[in-house]
């Protein structure tokens, strides 16, 4: 009974269409569609984090959003913000600090973090605790991941400072 | 998990959306956020054949605080309140509920009126909503009305909104004296174990008036006019605030589930309401 629409998406700055049901979660239609395999399906029911994007300057659970919903929208995922041989600030500091174990949970984590800095660039623990919330790691205890943002924003920061 | 397939509409307009649940009936439903539905869609316990999408009607967003009174559109999101520095100066009870409320990647597409519509016992919004005496504006076919959500719940899910109805925003009178929003959840992102909204006026040492709501402790929001008034006239000691809890727990009604048995309930409900007094009464 519902035909499949015309998806429009600005994806890591370029220009997307395919065709999807509505009913498509957009994290399914990311991976499936776009072959955008970072954002990660965890636990499919908002509580985790794995699947976070960011959508026109939000934060989203994109395990929670139909795709209907994203049309029109600009999305950066994991992809867009750093490679494999040209790392975000915040990938770096993952790695250098041990942000992570198995991984699952580090593209959600870094692509919220790069949000969080955004808004906050200076943050106290507690705010990049509370920032965070949304991110289940079941590996690390998370204190490694709270440093690697701490040091990430450091570093953005005198970076800014350098350029100015 | 996969919902039932459903058409998408995406109106520009209210006349758009009313036209569509005319249509529709039933069969169509209305989505803000999203982020209480779309669960319930995935689960199949919800089958909406017809999905009326909010995001680009006119009109729904938006914080107004103006001439001692907040207005929020229903498409307000929680991120929004918490932002809102207007909104933190002149209702802060907003803010510190809203910080409660899930988390942050959820708060960025949760919105306030879909959380006083969804008419879930479990959200915030409702209880406070009623501690501060807001009324819900509601747009239908025939037109206009205002609810007062001390009215607006009937049982989990059912509100007095009728099908063909939108819920469009909601106002209050900018609330003065000591407040506090108290909630007690298993981890972040669940709903309240329990969750108390106090407002306290002071006049000298004595209340002079008290507005109380609890949430999640039965299968609407519970706003005790009782539990106010045994404050109201005291001086907030241990006795006015112990027969305040009497008062709320002979008001409320709550369930077993898996955040406890009802006696662990009504205990944990005592303790966040004498908690909520006190702060409330220290701000005062």
């Amino acid at each position: 009974m519902s035909d499949k629409m015309h998806i429009k998406l600005k994806v890591n700055g370029e220009d997307r269409e395919f065709l999807a049901e509505p009913r498509e979660l957009l994290i399914y239609a990311l991976r499936e569609h776009l072959d955008l395999t970072g954002p990660h399906v965890g636990c499919d029911t908002s509580h985790c984090g794995a699947c976070t994007v960011t959508i026109d300057g939000k934060s989203v659970k994109s395990c929670t959003m139909f795709v209907a919903q994203a049309n029109g929208a600009e999305i950066t995922t994991i992809e867009g913000i750093g490679q494999p041989d040209a790392l975000h600030v915040l990938q770096e500091s993952f790695r250098e600090h041990h942000g992570l174990q198995c991984g699952f949970c580090t593209p959600g984590m870094i692509t919220r973090a790069t949000k969080l800095l955004e808004e906050n660039p200076d943050p106290t623990e507690e705010d990049i605790r509370f920032g965070m919330a949304g991110n289940i790691c079941r590996c690390t205890g998370y204190q490694n991941i709270v440093k690697s943002i701490q040091v990430a924003a450091t570093e953005m920061n005198s970076a800014k400072e350098a350029a100015e | 998990m996969i919902p039932a397939a459903f058409e998408y509409h995406r109106p520009a307009d209210m006349a758009g959306v009313i036209a569509l649940l005319e249509e529709h009936g039933d069969d169509a439903r209305v989505m803000a956020g999203g982020h209480s539905l779309i669960p319930m869609m995935k689960l199949r316990m919800a089958e909406i054949p017809h999905l009326i999408d909010l995001q680009d009607v006119a009109g729904l967003k938006g914080i107004a605080v103006a001439e001692g009174r907040v207005t929020l559109g229903a498409m307000v999101t929680q991120h929004e309140l918490i932002q809102h520095q207007g909104l933190a100066n002149t209702a802060p009870i907003l803010r510190e509920a809203a910080l409660v409320i899930a988390d942050p990647q959820v708060r960025y597409m949760g919105t306030v009126g879909g959380n006083v519509a969804n008419g879930d016992p479990g959200n915030d919004m409702p209880g406070l909503m009623q501690c501060l005496d807001a009324e819900f504006t509601l747009v239908g076919p025939d037109g206009q009305r205002t609810v007062a959500a001390r009215d607006f719940y009937e049982a989990a899910y059912m509100t007095e909104r009728e099908d063909e109805e939108v819920l469009t925003a909601i106002s209050f009178a900018a609330p003065s004296g000591g407040y506090a929003y108290e909630k007690q959840k298993r981890k972040i992102g669940d709903y309240a174990t329990a969750a108390a909204a106090v407002i306290l006026q002071k006049d000298g040492g004595t209340c002079a008036a008290a507005s109380i709501a609890m949430t999640n402790l039965s299968d609407v929001p519970v706003w005790s006019d009782a539990a106010g008034e045994a404050l109201t006239g005291t001086s907030v000691d241990a006795a006015a605030v112990s027969a305040a809890v009497q008062a709320v727990l002979d008001d409320i009604d709550p369930v077993e589930d898996n955040r406890g048995p009802v006696a662990f309930k009504r205990h944990v409900a005592g303790i966040i309401l004498t908690r909520a007094i006190q702060r409330a009464w220290g701000r005062a």
